[in-house]
């Protein structure tokens, strides 16, 4: 079972890997096992994605597998899942003004399989809701999307006031988006940027301390 | 359609069809030129753009065009929201920034000034815009949804229109909503049948919905009263429009308006025949949609922003199944009729270029935003204008000696030859001034080809 799933999910074949979870939970399968080959065929995909073989489309329609499997393992799940340890904790979200999801959810997928802990603000996100966000949930990592230009301001705006709330000692800030380059990151006073998803990760990686 | 010499319209090719269109370009309809020195500008900037366009042979210098959103707004102390809701002011702004500028093509209000009024009137759900659910100072942003069902593609498929008319629009725009009750128009053909067609429009709410509709028509006449005027007098000054009209690559039609990103990607894998046939089905209809807005005396190029078939969106395998085929029959369709389809590849384009190369020679215009251009030129530059490509954060950043520097080096490598536009990578919104100059200045300067 294990391995036809793994199979069934990285070659996007949902009416068959939802047939395999069925089948197995009828014969008494463990859903911890199915959420094993799960999280193992995310990894895949995640790979395959930052090697350039998978993309955008590939990204999407394992979350609306995963989705449609989390709802059929549900009623089955008697104990939480201990949850595996993650490299640690990443806030995510598209700054203010600008309502742009695309990219950001690359990123938080791609962070999410490699085995950080995402938390996604959403879009056209205050730059209050940041500084809570990082006050309370202390991230390693700070991830500010943006599409449009209007994002230069907010980004910067946004890194200003956790200088103000005296939280930007010790964070990382990473921005990306369509227009962001060495330019903007230097004017935003953010850390890094990534030129694409595959960038936010090794960064986060290596300031995780991670290989 | 008019007729050219002893052939009609119908019988004339693509090309002479395109001729045509060039010509009445040069000369266009309508427009009292201030002074014969705005005249002689007009045309030398026309003859620039179709130098530029037909690759036969190099124009005097590069021409230069000005991308922009809300900067002719933001450079005059205005807002987006103010620029979308006080026409005057924004028009304003929009004929200063041409003057001022100095292009080589109108910077034109078409986009930018809408009146706000309307879609508030209307509840026009598909976008967001300054004042409504977003800043003042932000420009309008769409809402993603999946506004269709994947059990109505074999409706889109049948019957586009009158899908969008009674299941699309109800669900979008709230003015629309009773149209979700009336019956298919086929029931007018007949008088013994028309009851059941008519009978609809006199349902109680309807008559909100109507008059809705004709307030927020009041408005956007009020606006289109000052604002094709003003186009015209800026060509008048001396500066072409260039676009005659608007369409889209098939594939974004459905991803971006009617099944949104998931959607449609879902459908890629889950039903990819009804993809593949919806985009076969709307593609003559997006050639129909520019030639419904369009007469032979239109700006000759056809504006079309691309979305998802950028670099990264989806694989060469993808975008050659699903976006390309149906994308490249719109293309052919209009440049058939004589258009120039001028297509925004927003993002990066770099892995797209070898199917470029397949379109007819100098019939488009690609303006790119993250492409190598030098890598753009190697693979398309005997077949395509390219446009572009300083960088937005360049424009918002840099010192204009960096800009100029950059302009240089895309003008000896791009513009090499001809069959180049210099300009801005994506919209500016508001970037220095200072660098808009310089970079206009830099086509000017240092442009000149022999």
């Amino acid at each position: 079972m294990a391995h036809d799933l793994v199979e069934a999910l990285v070659h996007m074949k949902e009416k068959e890997a939802l047939s395999i979870v069925e089948v197995s939970l009828e014969g008494g399968g463990d859903p911890n096992d199915i959420l094993a080959s799960c999280s193992e065929a995310m990894q895949i995909v995640g790979e395959r994605f930052q090697e350039g073989s998978y993309f955008l489309p590939e990204l999407i329609m394992s979350g609306e597998m995963l989705k449609k499997i989390a709802a059929i393992l549900k009623p089955h799940m008697a104990t939480q899942v201990a949850s595996e340890a993650k490299l640690g904790r990443v806030v995510l979200g598209t700054v203010r003004g600008d309502i742009h999801d695309i990219g950001k959810d690359i990123v938080g997928f791609v962070l999410d399989v490699n085995g950080f802990e995402v938390t996604d603000l959403g879009i056209n996100v205050p730059e209050q809701k940041f500084v809570d966000a990082v006050r309370d949930l202390s991230p390693g990592v700070l991830a500010l999307s943006g599409f449009l230009t209007i994002a230069f301001d907010t980004m910067k705006s946004t890194i200003a006031a956790l200088e103000e709330a005296g939280l930007r000692n010790g964070l990382r800030v990473i921005i990306g988006g369509g227009q962001i380059d060495e330019t903007v990151r230097a004017f935003t006073g953010a850390d890094a940027y990534g030129a694409d998803a595959m960038a936010a990760v090794a960064y986060t990686k290596e300031m995780a301390g991670a290989k | 359609m008019p007729v050219a010499g002893e052939k009609s319209w119908n019988d004339l090719s693509g090309p002479e069809r395109r001729a045509i269109r060039f010509a009445k370009w040069l000369e266009p309809e309508g427009v009292t030129f201030r002074d014969a020195e705005a005249k002689a500008a007009y045309k030398q900037r026309v003859s620039r753009l179709i130098d530029a366009v037909e690759l036969e042979k190099a124009p005097d210098r590069v021409p230069v065009l000005t991308k922009m959103g809300f900067y002719p707004a933001h450079r005059a102390g205005l807002t987006p929201y103010d620029a979308m809701n006080d026409t005057d002011r924004a028009l304003e702004a929009w004929s200063r920034a041409t003057i001022e500028l100095q292009p080589d093509g109108l910077i034109s209000p078409l986009h930018n000034t809408m009146p706000a009024k309307a879609f508030e009137l209307l509840d026009y759900r598909l976008y967001d815009w300054p004042g409504h659910n977003l800043p003042k100072d932000a420009g309008y942003q769409y809402n993603e949804d999946e506004y269709m069902t994947p059990e109505e593609y074999d409706h889109l498929i049948e019957d586009p229109s009158d899908f969008l008319w009674r299941v699309y629009l109800p669900r979008v725009v709230g003015a629309y909503e009773g149209f979700s009750i009336l019956s298919p128009a086929y029931d007018m053909v007949e008088l013994p049948f028309s009851t059941a067609h008519i009978g609809p429009w006199g349902a109680p709410h309807q008559k909100d919905g109507f008059e809705r509709l004709a307030a927020a028509g009041r408005e956007v006449g009020t606006w289109a009263e000052k604002v094709f005027p003003m186009i015209a007098q800026m060509q008048g000054a001396g500066f072409p429009d260039y676009w005659g009209y608007a369409t889209k690559a098939p594939f974004d039609f459905i991803g971006d308006s009617l099944r949104g990103t998931r959607g449609v990607i879902v459908d890629m894998f889950k039903k990819p025949e009804k993809v593949i046939e919806a985009c076969e089905r709307l593609a003559p209809l997006m050639v129909r949609w520019a030639l419904a807005h369009t007469t032979v005396d239109s700006a000759p190029g056809i504006f079309i922003p691309l979305h998802k078939g950028a670099d990264g969106f989806m694989s060469d395998e993808q975008f050659r199944t699903f976006y390309w085929p149906s994308l490249k029959k719109v293309l052919l369709g209009l440049i058939d009729h004589g258009f120039v389809p001028w297509l925004f590849a927003e993002g990066g384009y770099n892995s797209r270029l070898e199917a470029i190369a397949e379109l007819p020679k100098g019939t488009t215009v690609w303006m790119f935003d993250r492409t190598d251009m030098v890598e753009a030129k190697r693979v398309i530059g005997g077949t395509a204008c390219i446009q572009g490509n300083v960088p937005l954060s360049m424009m918002h950043m840099s010192t204009p000696d960096e800009v100029t520097a950059y302009c240089r080096e895309l003008i000896r490598t791009a513009g090499h030859g001809g069959g180049f536009i210099l300009d801005v990578g994506a919209n500016m919104e508001s970037p220095k001034e200072e660098n808009v100059v310089a970079m206009i200045q830099a086509a000017k300067q240092y442009g000149a080809y022999s």
